[in-house]
């Protein structure tokens, strides 16, 4: 666990400094600085923290999914506070992606909110686990909350891939890899980033990736000593 | 899988005698109908704001009326003694099938009122089919979430708050699609839709059917 806390540590720093830091100039000769693109300029910057976070979210929710699926297979508890504790990072990640982009759209698009699909995407995944959350804070039996919000999340994890990587694909947007978009409509956006950006957005996800893996590991820890007191008492 | 149509004519018996469901879905798209036509007036309304009422109308009406299907089996105390009868994919396909069924002469209905009362909405074949997938599709999911409610001990409320969401890619293919067709697209254009719905409708009853053994598993 160690090892994985210091190097969270270590690439987010790196991710954080030399993000902010290098300066954007027209023609870039040193390695420390980024290419203006026109129409972005200093926006760019926010490529290497937003993409992180929605990300993140999504290695969360899919976790979430596969613990919920476990537990409906083997019945074993420590999958459903797997399930729960991978849940709610995700949901924490999700709102900060939505946050970040929806500053990044005030200033690139012009208003906070432009209802693109990926936008209606966010915030149809916002919906599903706010409904989650719901559902499982009205069931009171503890078996019987950990099987029925299973089923739930699984039922609204099917219809994800709908939204997240077909409707923007029959629909136009604003973002990258939408219907109309001149490089090609589709799944994998290419990535046209100058190379030491490139390097940082990745030095981001994996920072980002173990980062996620750092806190799961202790809400998990918590939760299940938190099991644990409520059954002894 | 054969217990299934027992349990689909049992529910279509069950339903002409008293025809309860039916009657207030009939009456609840009057009026909302009838307060729409009020706002209206004389004035003649733009296709997308007709579509986004026809829709408004077709979803508040299938979930006033689907949400109880199992909850009224829990009133009446049958819940058990369909689950001694047959296996519960069974029980699942033949209420899946009722409430398709139903959905579907529910909005036939609300198409007969648009057509007539409000005059740019004009229904073809395309639109027809894609009211048919969704009421499929809201079927599929009105039947495993009222599944899903009928072991929560809690109002209709959670039921909104929780089928919403999963509905929400379907309706926005919907609204795109009803939009498409009454404006006379071809087909051509709406083939990504049609796929969409169609994928929709059977991956969700495909992940139901997996699903509702784990839900009733007691």
């Amino acid at each position: 666990m160690r090892i994985i806390k210091y190097t969270t540590i270590f690439l987010i720093t790196i991710q954080i400094v030399l993000g902010i830091s290098f300066p954007l100039v027209a023609k870039p000769e040193h390695f420390w600085q980024f290419p203006i693109v026109i129409g972005l300029e200093e926006k760019i910057r926010n490529v290497i923290f937003h993409v992180p976070t929605a990300w993140t979210a999504t290695i969360a929710f899919t976790m979430s999914l596969v613990y919920g699926f476990l537990y409906l297979q083997k019945k074993d508890f420590n999958y459903e506070l797997k399930s729960i504790a991978s849940a709610e990072l995700g949901f924490l990640f999700c709102i900060l992606a939505t946050v970040t982009g929806a500053i990044w759209a005030k200033f690139n698009w012009g208003s906070f909110w432009n209802w693109d699909p990926r936008q209606t995407s966010i915030f149809i995944l916002l919906m599903i686990y706010s409904a989650y959350f719901v559902l499982r804070s009205s069931i009171s039996e503890k078996v019987k909350r950990a099987r029925i919000s299973s089923v739930y999340s699984i039922l609204a994890g099917v219809t994800v891939p709908f939204f997240i990587f077909i409707l923007p694909r029959i629909t136009s947007g604003l973002h990258p890899g939408s219907k109309g978009d001149t490089e090609g409509a589709g799944p994998i956006v290419q990535f046209k980033m100058a190379p030491n950006m490139l390097t940082l957005f990745f030095i981001g996800l994996i920072g980002f990736t173990l980062l996620y893996f750092w806190i799961f590991n202790l809400r998990y820890r918590l939760l299940v000593l938190e099991n644990k007191n409520e059954s002894e008492e | 899988m054969s217990y299934s149509n027992i349990i689909f004519l049992k529910d279509v018996k069950s339903e002409f005698r008293t025809r309860v469901s039916f009657n207030t879905q009939l009456l609840f798209t009057i009026t909302t109908l009838s307060i729409i036509l009020f706002a209206v007036g004389n004035e003649s309304i733009s296709i997308p704001t007709t579509i986004s009422f026809y829709w408004i109308v077709s979803i508040f009406a299938a979930m006033s009326g689907l949400s109880r299907v199992f909850v009224k089996e829990e009133e009446r105390g049958t819940f058990l003694f369909l689950f001694q009868l047959a296996s519960s994919q069974s029980v699942f396909i033949g209420k899946l099938l009722f409430n398709a069924i139903f959905t579907i002469l529910v909005n036939f209905f609300i198409l007969i009122l648009f057509s007539l009362f409000i005059d740019t909405f004009s229904a073809n074949l395309f639109f027809i089919l894609v009211m048919i997938l969704g009421s499929i599709g809201i079927a599929s999911v009105s039947t495993i979430v009222a599944a899903i409610i009928s072991k929560v001990n809690s109002s209709t409320t959670l039921y909104t708050v929780l089928s919403f969401p999963i509905l929400i890619p379907l309706l926005m293919t919907l609204i795109q699609a009803s939009q498409l067709s009454i404006e006379g697209a071809f087909f051509s254009e709406m083939r990504g839709h049609f796929s969409f719905m169609i994928g929709y409708n059977i991956s969700l009853i495909l992940i139901s059917l997996y699903l509702i053994t784990y839900l009733w598993s007691e």
